[in-house]
């Protein structure tokens, strides 16, 4: 009887072979992209970590630990320069995604009207999103130049002449070459001793958000587009029973259904906005006393040119904890829906 | 139950995949990619891609050829204004183990602090010593080859930095007349003539940071002087003296006389202004006076030493390596005494735009421009440039060229000499 038992029929034999093929399958084939992801993204993060905290600031190699530990991160902290490109960094972040995101609704919503010359429009403004950055910011280089772009048509316009007419100065904005920081929030509120930036919004900022936000509200327009077309018809004839009104429609009931759409916009483009280079680089570079240096242009800077390798990686590292911020809340939030 | 094993292998696969990532990339370095083994090709890495400085490099190019007829060339050229992005792209292949036949540097503290210190370049003294390079090329250019008593690199072309390009035209038509040479004093008279006929004395662009610490070093030279000039870079002459003070204070009072676009301008951008008539002058390397002559309005610009810097010849030399470990040892050595021939040398200044490095070479071939600035390199105190990373190591060029980005905005003279005498004592300069 005992003896019976021990054996098992043949095709329970044949099962656990097949399960156990199955299960080693699945691991198997992820093993490749595993092994790629562990060296390429956790592998270089954790070398850029502890290059951040080493003591290699020339061209030879040298992976000591600094001592303390932080002396590079505390020493990046103190930088004005490094302060200033943090604040343009968020001034860009903010104004760009608020401009480009409610754009973007604004086009879709116009374009949701079924007008005539729909498909025309949607693809109008879709197109500078097809572009490269360091085409826009080329070309957007030379419109926000104070002396040959876009102030030469102010003038043409004649707009200078009626504003010298009514006895005001010419409208001649000095664009990506303008030095000042407009409000200083240390004189509203008292800020720590450590920030020595002046905490504002750099005018030269200014015409790299238009151009970011030139590019970008096409995307943020085509997301919304998608979101609308699978609003279902019965919604909106629901609403038009219930006797709402055209604005109580969308305010209500289709931009709050739109909200995933909203959240998806803000994260895509707001952590392109968090580690912008080329736009910034190509249009406006550093920027009178940097103020349109990001810290990506920073981190290049001192990584390939002054050869401070561990202060270069001490400000990816920061870049990357910014990025963090805006999508480690979205990865959990979108583990719990799964 | 099945589950749980199931969960466990997943984590054992992800350990073991972890592991190997971290075997791999400690190892990697230790990997060596095949390499050519039969010496039948020579890669050679230049920031010279635009139209002339490309026509240059191939004329250094067919000079190699002519003495190795079956080798291959490789032009690794990377673009990017004064080397900018090069730069970058060769520090990392050298930090990778994968170093270029040879590569283009400046002289001195470029050479030493990127390439030579950290080991990626092989002296070359026996090949000065073969070619007879030492009698040929002047002792300032040798002592700017010679880090730690050996030779490291061959001059190829030198430029001068400290040129002031003008418009004849404009300053006929506001009655001024230029002599061969310029003082300080007689530039700001001009100045503020062109000032007032509403026309930018000094064109500037500053967007790509290396413009304004050149205007800035033409300026320390025209107030210190050669000898004191050097002794910037090596510790002797105080950051916190009053020739520096009187210079910081100069390129405050010469920012009065720019355009107000300049940190949306690069130099050509200001050199097109020169060019346009809507501006005087530009003070910037001799590489400008090439944008003149393929525009074809080469009579109407004229040149001049920087103002108060006549007899300072401010170089910015080109010259080649040979590597640690190159690929093909044999032809990268043939490829510099290719490059350090008269023949060569001759055949690549005109294009480039400069003139050659050895002094017995026959100038005649040169354009004017040419034969005026090799008659001053011969007769002039030829010092390094610190905006081109021949004076003073990265970190505190780097330091200076911040210094600039906040003057630019500030226009303080006082804040400005305080900044760079603080980056200097923090550069420990003569230790």
């Amino acid at each position: 009887m005992a003896a019976e038992v021990a054996i098992p029929p043949q095709h329970e034999i044949e099962r656990a072979h097949k399960s156990r093929f199955d299960r080693a399958i699945g691991p198997l084939l992820l093993s490749p992209s595993v092994i790629l992801l562990a060296i390429f993204v956790y592998g270089f993060i954790g070398t850029t970590i502890w290059i951040s905290i080493s003591n290699w600031d020339s061209a030879i190699t040298d992976w000591s630990i600094a001592d303390p530990w932080w002396k590079v991160y505390d020493a990046l902290f103190h930088m004005t320069r490094f302060q200033i490109n943090i604040r343009n960094t968020i001034v860009f972040t903010v104004f760009m995604l608020l401009f480009a995101v409610g754009l973007g609704l604004i086009f879709a919503i116009l374009l949701d009207q079924h007008i005539p010359g729909n498909a025309l429009f949607r693809n109008v403004f879709l197109f500078p999103y097809a572009l490269s950055f360091v085409v826009t910011g080329v070309a957007w280089r030379w419109i926000f130049n104070p002396e040959t772009g876009i102030n030469v048509l102010i003038d043409t316009l004649g707009i200078n002449w009626v504003l010298d007419k009514l006895g005001m100065g010419p409208f001649a904005p000095k664009w990506i070459t303008d030095p000042r920081v407009i409000g200083d929030l240390g004189s509203i509120i008292p800020l720590p001793d450590i920030i020595k930036a002046q905490i504002g919004i750099p005018a030269a900022m200014i015409p790299v958000i238009i151009a970011a936000v030139w590019q970008l509200s096409g995307f943020a327009m085509a997301m919304y587009l998608s979101g609308l077309a699978a609003i279902s018809d019965d919604v909106r004839e629901a609403a038009s029973l219930d006797g709402a009104s055209m604005w109580q429609l969308y305010r209500d009931i289709i931009i709050p259904l739109l909200k995933p759409i909203t959240i998806s916009c803000l994260i895509i483009l707001g952590h392109v906005s968090l580690k912008i280079f080329d736009l910034v680089y190509a249009m406006s570079g550093r920027g009178p006393g940097y103020a349109t240096e990001v810290p990506g242009i920073f981190m290049f800077d001192k990584t390939f040119k002054v050869l401070e390798y561990n202060t270069g990686a001490a400000a990816s590292v920061v870049m990357l904890f910014m990025v963090s911020l805006v999508i480690v809340p979205y990865l959990a939030r979108s583990m719990k829906d799964v | 139950m099945d589950v749980f094993r199931s969960k466990k292998m997943n984590r054992r696969t992800v350990t073991l995949g972890s592991a190997a990532a971290f075997a791999a990339i400690t190892l990697a370095p230790g990997i060596k990619l095949a390499a050519q083994e039969a010496e039948d090709q020579l890669e050679v890495f230049s920031w010279w891609t635009a139209g002339s400085e490309a026509a240059g490099l191939d004329l250094l190019f067919a000079a190699f050829t002519a003495m190795a007829p079956d080798v291959e060339i490789i032009n690794a050229a990377v673009a990017g204004g004064a080397g900018s992005n090069a730069q970058a792209a060769l520090q990392t292949r050298l930090a990778g183990g994968d170093p270029p036949d040879s590569w283009q540097s400046h002289l001195a503290k470029e050479l030493e602090s990127r390439y030579v210190e950290p080991g990626y370049c092989e002296a070359i003294d026996d090949l000065w010593e073969e070619e007879g390079w030492g009698d040929v090329i002047p002792e300032g250019l040798a002592a700017q080859s010679t880090i730690g008593g050996s030779k490291y690199i061959i001059p190829v072309g030198v430029h001068r930095g400290n040129v002031v390009f003008f418009n004849k035209q404009v300053l006929a038509d506001n009655g001024v007349e230029v002599a061969e040479t310029i003082s300080i004093d007689e530039f700001f008279t001009i100045a503020d003539t062109l000032k007032a006929a509403g026309i930018t004395a000094l064109a500037l662009g500053s967007k790509d940071g290396f413009e304004t610490p050149q205007l800035f070093e033409n300026i320390l030279a025209s107030r210190l002087g050669a000898e004191a000039y050097v002794g910037l870079w090596d510790g002797t002459t105080a950051w916190d003296g009053d020739e520096v003070k009187a210079a910081c204070e100069d390129l405050v009072k010469v920012l009065g006389y720019v355009n107000e676009d300049h940190p949306a301008l690069t130099w050509d951008g200001a050199m097109s202004k020169v060019m346009e008539g809507t501006a005087g002058f530009t003070s910037m390397g001799d590489w400008a006076y090439g944008n003149a002559v393929v525009a074809g309005v080469q009579d109407t610009i004229g040149y001049a030493a920087h103002p108060g810097t006549d007899g300072i010849f401010i170089s910015v030399v080109d010259g080649f390596v040979l590597p640690v470990g190159a690929p093909h040892p044999n032809n990268a050595r043939t490829w510099l005494k290719a490059v350090g021939s008269a023949e060569a040398q001759i055949a690549f200044a005109p294009n480039k735009g400069c003139i050659p490095a050895r002094t017995d070479v026959d100038a005649s071939t040169l354009n004017a421009y040419g034969q005026w600035s090799a008659a001053d390199f011969a007769d002039s105190a030829v010092v390094p440039s610190n905006a081109h990373g021949a004076a003073a190591a990265p970190k505190f060029q780097a330091a200076i060229g911040e210094a600039c980005v906040n003057v630019l905005v500030s226009l303080d003279a006082a804040s400005f000499q305080m900044e760079l005498a603080d980056a200097a004592a923090a550069a420990e300069l003569g230790s």
